[in-house]
């Protein structure tokens, strides 16, 4: 056994020292066959952006056809379709694979492991997505067009009544989850398995403790979206009578199972975003995170309690009250956790030597944007306020100012972050502050007079509106352009610190902690071959 | 020197070591990617269970219920209204004879349903029915009824159906007025098939 053991590794050794210098194929296979995590992320990345303006151009014409009452510019139908493909793109394409890009990209780094534990896998995960999002896109090129019944594909919205779009959409999402779920296992395997010798669980930076969380909600939940878009694809056109009452089905249970993968969904895309915070606040601050081990307990029960309160979405079905009553306070018990959060981040600076950098700007926008979006969902979680409240503007609002100034902004503050690591250049400091200052005046002239129109009553996913609401959406349109055209700033900062610049030093941030900032600056291609010693 | 080729023994067995953790590892996640699989199927006969049990989704009995109730309660009145409406591009006239009646609980009645295919060709409804407030769906009983079974009507054809049901006497106190509402399926296609 020994010998054998022996024997390979010599044999192993000598192969890799052929492999040992930088062992890149050029041009496009390099991108197409690598298995290296630091080049899976940067496709992630630069994936997620692309998807991001493609979103973010759909809804540059939602906002131009609202930007006065009645109908100028396309279509209901068309609108429909914009809506829906803008939502699918911005929660699968462009939040979910950022995140997945930072993970492949730091996630080794941190925990000081030579690569991801499943490079092959991971470079699967990626190349399926294109696919998935080139079926989704293509759509709308067809003559039944794109997916028209929302985000949510509400039975029977997407199956008696779909315009023939069902069959790419459900293939669509199915590709999407096959490449969360291996992403997600790769993680957990990785993290589980490659950390470096001393780096006990509650030694992970709160970074990595997230990403696992998070990985295990996908794992558990992915799967479920898989089960409910087969069951719509055999509804639809196999006859089957999963959610058609005259089968003998129910359109609620479509709502139910839908649900139940879509409430631990949003955690999905929101607690990777508290571990960047966790990690860019006690560094722009000089202090370490306040209250760790609550902050690793605070998102667990977060994850947990993200399994039963999925109803909250659907108070308006005719629950019974004793089922509004346990899911409205279930959904409020989560404000507790997530409350010791922003408490712990705030106390974190609380006495730091704070600076302002860029991606401390963007951190500290996050904490209070957030924290909005936070409190709008405590008016939401209450079930008979729910009821004006539900699929008004208010509800756009929300999810907006936790996904956008939430999840989105949580990106640009690991991105700027992290870029001089990923890099080797620092990034125009000036550049990046403009993109700052222009996305926070725009997001907020976007967003919060859309609490407004939906407290006065003016209803989502319908292309016209009375009268009325036109002040407000003019507003709301200007500000929607401004927050388009100001990503526009983020893509040259990026270019431009690709390009050069000033070089950056391993570790450009003074009270950065971390095994990332061990590394050189770039990060060499391979890192941590033989693992850094933890205490 | 001496100690190079033990050390590479040792990072070679703590190598193989992870990759047998690996896979221990990818085993436990795939198995519970399967199990959350079945579970989202799983969800639809718990979602039936559940709602038979708490009346939930408005589902009445789908077989004919037996009358067993204890007299009949005269301090209590229930309004019950029917209401019919067709699924989409059923062409049949369907309505209730009467709109609305008074019941005590524990009270038998009889009601008739109208329908007509107004088609030229024969089509076989399927009616659904669905009980509102959900909580009294469970109290609402059905011992006759042409939901039970499908109606083929040939083109033109009209038929009176019948309903013969009572109000549980456990129906909860806050219910005074049941609205039950039947849809109008065509199933023809799924009939032949």
């Amino acid at each position: 056994m020994t010998t054998d053991v022996l024997n390979e590794t010599t044999n192993d050794h000598d192969s890799h020292d052929e492999h040992h210098d930088d062992h890149k194929m050029t041009g496009l296979k390099r991108w197409l066959y690598t298995t290296n995590h630091k080049d899976i992320g940067t496709l992630y990345l630069w994936f997620s952006f692309i998807m991001l303006l493609t979103g973010g151009a759909l809804a540059m014409v939602i906002r131009a056809e609202l930007f006065q009452p009645g109908l100028q510019i396309v279509e209901p139908d068309f609108f429909n379709q914009l809506t829906t493909v803008h939502g699918l793109i911005m929660v699968f394409g462009a939040i979910m694979p950022a995140f997945t890009g930072l993970a492949n990209w730091m996630l080794p780094m941190m925990i000081g492991a030579p690569d991801m534990a499943l490079p092959r896998l991971n470079n699967w995960s990626f190349w399926i997505l294109p696919f998935a999002f080139g079926i989704l896109i293509s759509s709308f090129f067809m003559e039944s067009g794109a997916p028209n019944f929302g985000w949510t594909f509400y039975a029977p919205l997407s199956t008696t009544y779909s315009n023939g779009s069902t069959a790419f959409f459900v293939f669509a999402v199915h590709i999407m989850g096959i490449s969360s779920i291996m992403g997600a296992i790769n993680i957990v395997v990785t993290i589980m398995n490659m950390r470096a010798p001393g780096m006990t669980y509650m030694k992970m930076p709160l970074f990595v403790w997230t990403f696992f969380i998070t990985a295990y909600l996908l794992i558990a939940v992915m799967p479920v979206l898989a089960g409910v878009v087969t069951m719509l694809l055999t509804d639809t056109y196999f006859g089957t009578s999963f959610f058609n009452a005259a089968g003998g089905g129910d359109p609620v249970l479509f709502q139910h199972i839908f649900w139940f993968f879509g409430h631990p969904e949003v955690y999905i895309m929101i607690l990777p975003a508290f571990g960047i915070v966790s990690t860019t606040i006690p560094a722009f601050s000089r202090k370490k995170l306040f209250g760790y081990s609550s902050m690793v307990y605070a998102t667990s029960s977060i994850a947990l309690l993200s399994f039963i309160v999925w109803a909250h979405h659907m108070f308006t079905t005719g629950m019974p009250l004793f089922g509004e009553l346990f899911f409205m306070y279930c959904t409020m018990l989560i404000a507790v956790p997530t409350g010791v959060k922003v408490f712990n981040w705030v106390a974190t600076m609380w006495r730091g030597s704070m600076t302002f950098e860029t991606p401390m700007l963007f951190s500290l926008a996050f904490v209070i944007l957030f924290t909005i979006g936070g409190f709008s969902g405590l008016m939401l979680a209450m079930t008979p306020v729910d009821f004006q409240y539900h699929d008004t503007y208010f509800v756009v609002a929300h999810f907006h100012y936790v996904l956008v100034t939430g999840s989105l902004f949580s990106i640009y503050a690991a991105c700027y972050y992290w870029l001089p690591k990923w890099t080797g250049n620092m990034y125009n400091d000036s550049l990046s502050k403009w993109h700052f200052w222009c996305s926070l005046i725009s997001v907020n002239l976007l967003f919060f007079p859309m609490h407004f129109l939906g407290l006065a009553g003016m209803p989502r996913r319908i292309p016209d509106y009375a009268l009325q609401f036109a002040d407000f959406n003019k507003w709301v349109s200007i500000g929607g352009f401004a927050f388009g055209l100001s990503q526009l700033i983020f893509l040259a900062v990026v270019i431009k610190c690709i390009r050069g610049g000033e070089k950056a030093p391993a570790k450009p941030w003074d009270g950065a902690e971390g095994l990332e900032w061990s590394v050189a600056s770039p990060a060499p291609y391979h890192t941590f071959s033989t693992p850094p010693k933890v205490d | 020197m001496q100690k190079e080729p033990e050390q590479a023994i040792a990072t070679e067995i703590a190598k193989q070591n992870t990759v047998t953790n690996n896979n221990k590892v990818i085993k436990k996640l795939v198995l519970i990617v399967f199990g959350m699989f079945g579970f989202g199927f799983a969800l639809v006969p718990l979602y039936d269970v559940f709602c038979d049990i708490t009346g939930l989704n408005g589902k009445t009995n789908t077989s004919a219920a037996t009358y067993n109730a204890d007299g009949i309660d005269t301090s209590r009145t229930i309004t019950v209204q029917f209401i019919t409406r067709n699924a989409q591009g059923v062409p049949w006239q369907f309505e209730p004879v009467i709109n609305e009646m008074k019941v005590h609980p524990g009270e038998m009645k009889f009601v008739k349903f109208y329908a007509k295919n107004e088609a030229t060709h024969d089509i076989v409804g399927q009616a659904v029915p669905s009980v509102s407030p959900g909580i009294a769906a469970a109290y609402f009983q059905k011992i006759e009824c042409f939901c039970f079974t499908q109606q083929p009507l040939k083109a033109s054809e009209d038929v009176e159906m019948g309903l013969q049901f009572y109000v549980d006497l456990e129906l909860p106190p806050e219910v005074t007025t049941l609205t039950l509402s039947y849809t109008l399926y065509d199933v023809t296609e799924k009939v032949a098939s």
